[in-house]
């Protein structure tokens, strides 16, 4: 019976429920339902179409092949994971909220054709939105908004493009659908939103920093990854796709090694992941794509456990900021081991998880003779580490004692750590496991020596690096700041721009104002000339005045006819 | 006082880094090393690239904080 209900719908019934129970049975609740669109996800398996018809069309809301399965399986984990991670949350909208986002991201990641991902990719925006804004500050509140706004011209470009598209072939289906029309463009732009493309990137660093301490490891799971399985869906072996991959790779790691909130430095380091998966889509070749899904996969549960470590330091020691943290692995020693197990999995150090995906994605860019782009690619391999892989673990759990005496995280937290990063060490010792799942058949084997001897070097001397500059003083030190990016079109010039439009406009006003002020005093002097107490056509005339003018007027008359 | 609070103990572990590294590159000339695009083939290659590339990072993104940073309260005024 279960196996009828769509997947994603499962997860929608469960936020909707979730605050209609007791609270004990919320939290139970939150690991149910990811369990059981796991086993079901499991029994069904590819080639299952659910199919309705509505708006005289056919509705395809689940089709489940290869490659949804495989983002289906770790979206289902992810959930799970936030499950058990936030077991303590009982009350709020950030659950339910959740819980929605995460079965909505999921309907949008089988559905069949563009009105149903259209529908499904809005409600995943507006959910996502609302777990933002369940943190409840100001800041999140704003940010949240910013979100929204941008989450949602997503969705009208994607409504647009698939209304083009219909009008030019007829159909909503989707699959692939490349450059070559216009609609084709317009969805494009919308998955690249989701995927965080430079310059449309700044919702990503913005407002994902300002959910909760459980919030923003939800958030870290979905709506890029949806991005990133809908370009692999419709814009495989897109040629622009691999520059415009390379170029975000490459720029989030400068930004990531100045800022100093350091959930907004594992932000900028999604982005580059990101960057990564969108140049084996470009690729387009069976090991290119293999390796983005890989990459998606493994990200999810690398990403999700770094944010998981950084949110029991917020919890625990009240700040974020690499500027009040250090020495925290005195008191959070456990929360530290797992952190590093994020940060050597992010960093693709051998045994652990980014080892045997990312290497998928350089390796196709060399063969297909990508040299310059494989070069960049090397280049964020190196950044990645220094600013994922040191920096943060430094800057929390080392450096200087901050002096913060604190608890260790709860133990759900630890446990919620602890199963992602045996899944990390899991991928990374037994990738065939996860090769297994992947959409396209798999030629590639990770543990060469060369490969282990070149990804050793490469790390060991990034850490070289940044030892030797920390020790010489030449590491730029974390300071309290903002650092601008795109987004400073919009939050600075955009709303200056907004003031300097209503100012202009009030002037407008003044001067409209004034000239009708000035008609108007014109008319009323002359009406009040000919129509006031003493104009000439409110003047009483006595009679006798009137006598004389009529006799005037006949004599008149008689005089012309005797003349006549 | 913690094991890791001692200078002398965090410079132990600095030059045990950099033993390891002279290790992988003693390690460079005893395994053939298969080349993903050619002149990564030469000695040391992965070594030096990830040494320079985190250098020009640092830098990079120093020049780059003049030119972006802001104080805190930058957007809230």
């Amino acid at each position: 019976m279960i196996a009828e209900i769509p997947a994603g719908l499962i997860l929608v019934a469960a936020g909707l429920l979730w605050p209609l129970l007791p609270q004990v049975l919320r939290a139970p609740l939150g690991l149910a339902a990811p369990l059981a669109v796991l086993a079901q996800l499991a029994w069904i398996g590819p080639g299952w179409r659910l199919e309705v018809e509505a708006f005289g069309t056919v509705l395809v809301l689940v089709r489940t092949d290869a490659l949804s399965l495989a983002f289906g399986y770790v979206f289902a984990i992810a959930a799970f994971l936030n499950g058990v991670y936030s077991w303590h949350v009982r009350r709020g909208i950030e659950q339910p909220a959740a819980l929605l986002y995460a079965g909505s991201a999921m309907a949008a990641l089988f559905a069949g054709d563009l009105l149903t991902l259209f529908v499904f990719w809005e409600l995943s925006a507006i959910a996502s939105a609302a777990v933002i804004w369940a943190a409840g500050t100001p800041g999140a509140y704003r940010a949240g908004m910013r979100y929204l706004i941008v989450q949602l011209a997503s969705g009208m470009l994607l409504a647009a493009g698939a209304a083009l598209r219909y009008a030019e072939t007829g159909s909503l289906a989707f699959d692939l659908i490349g450059l070559g029309s216009p609609g084709g463009l317009l969805i494009l732009l919308a998955f690249g939103i989701k995927c965080a493309f430079p310059l449309l990137h700044n919702w990503l660093p913005d407002a994902y920093p300002e959910a909760s301490a459980t919030g923003t490891v939800v958030l870290s799971a979905f709506t890029t990854k949806i991005g990133i399985y809908a370009l692999a869906r419709g814009f495989p072996g897109t040629e622009a796709l691999i520059y415009v991959g390379t170029a975000m790779a490459a720029f989030p790691i400068f930004y990531a090694v100045i800022e100093n909130d350091l959930r907004r430095v594992l932000a900028y380091s999604l982005n580059n992941q990101l960057g990564f998966m969108v140049v084996g889509i470009g690729l387009g070749t069976d090991l290119g794509l293999n390796g983005a899904v890989a990459h998606a996969f493994a990200d999810i549960l690398f990403k999700g456990l770094l944010f998981m470590s950084m949110g029991a330091v917020l919890l625990r020691a009240g700040s974020i900021k690499a500027t009040d943290l250090g020495g925290l692995y005195k008191s959070m020693p456990l929360t530290t081991m797992f952190c590093i197990v994020g940060a050597a999995s992010i960093s693709a150090f051998p045994l652990f998880s980014g080892f045997v995906t990312k290497s998928m994605i350089m390796t196709s860019a060399a063969q297909e003779g990508h040299t310059v782009v494989w070069l960049v690619l090397l280049f964020a391999s190196a950044g990645v580490f220094h600013h994922a892989g040191i920096k943060i673990p430094f800057f929390a759990f080392f450096a200087h004692d901050a002096g913060i005496r604190c608890k260790e995280a709860p133990a759900h937290m630890l446990v919620a750590m602890g199963i992602a990063a045996a899944l990390c060490i899991g991928i990374g010792v037994f990738p065939a496991a996860l090769y297994a799942l992947l959409p396209l058949p798999v030629d590639y084997a990770p543990y060469t020596a060369s490969h282990v001897l070149a990804q050793l070097q490469l790390l060991v001397f990034s850490a070289l690096a940044f030892s030797w500059l920390m020790r010489n003083g030449i590491y730029p030190p974390e300071l309290r700041s903002v650092n601008l990016d795109a987004d400073w079109l919009y939050r600075h010039v955009g709303t200056r721009l907004a003031a300097a439009c209503a100012t202009g406009l009030e002037r407008l006003l003044a001067i409209w104002n004034a000239c009708l002020g000035r008609a108007g005093r014109g008319a009323a002097e002359a009406l009040d000339y000919l129509h006031g107490s003493r104009g000439a056509l409110s003047r009483t005339w006595p009679a006798r005045t009137m006598g004389i003018g009529v006799l005037g007027t006949l004599l008149a008359l008689l005089l012309s006819y005797y003349l006549a | 006082m913690s094991w890791l609070d001692r200078p002398e103990n965090v410079r132990r572990l600095y030059q045990g880094l950099g033993a390891v590294g002279i290790g992988l590159l003693v390690a460079d000339l005893l395994v053939h090393r298969h080349a993903e695009v050619g002149f990564d083939g030469v000695f040391g290659y992965y070594g030096f690239y990830g040494f320079i590339a985190c250098v020009v990072l640092v830098l990079a993104a120093k020049l780059l904080r003049r030119g972006v940073m802001r104080p805190e309260d930058y957007y809230d005024r």
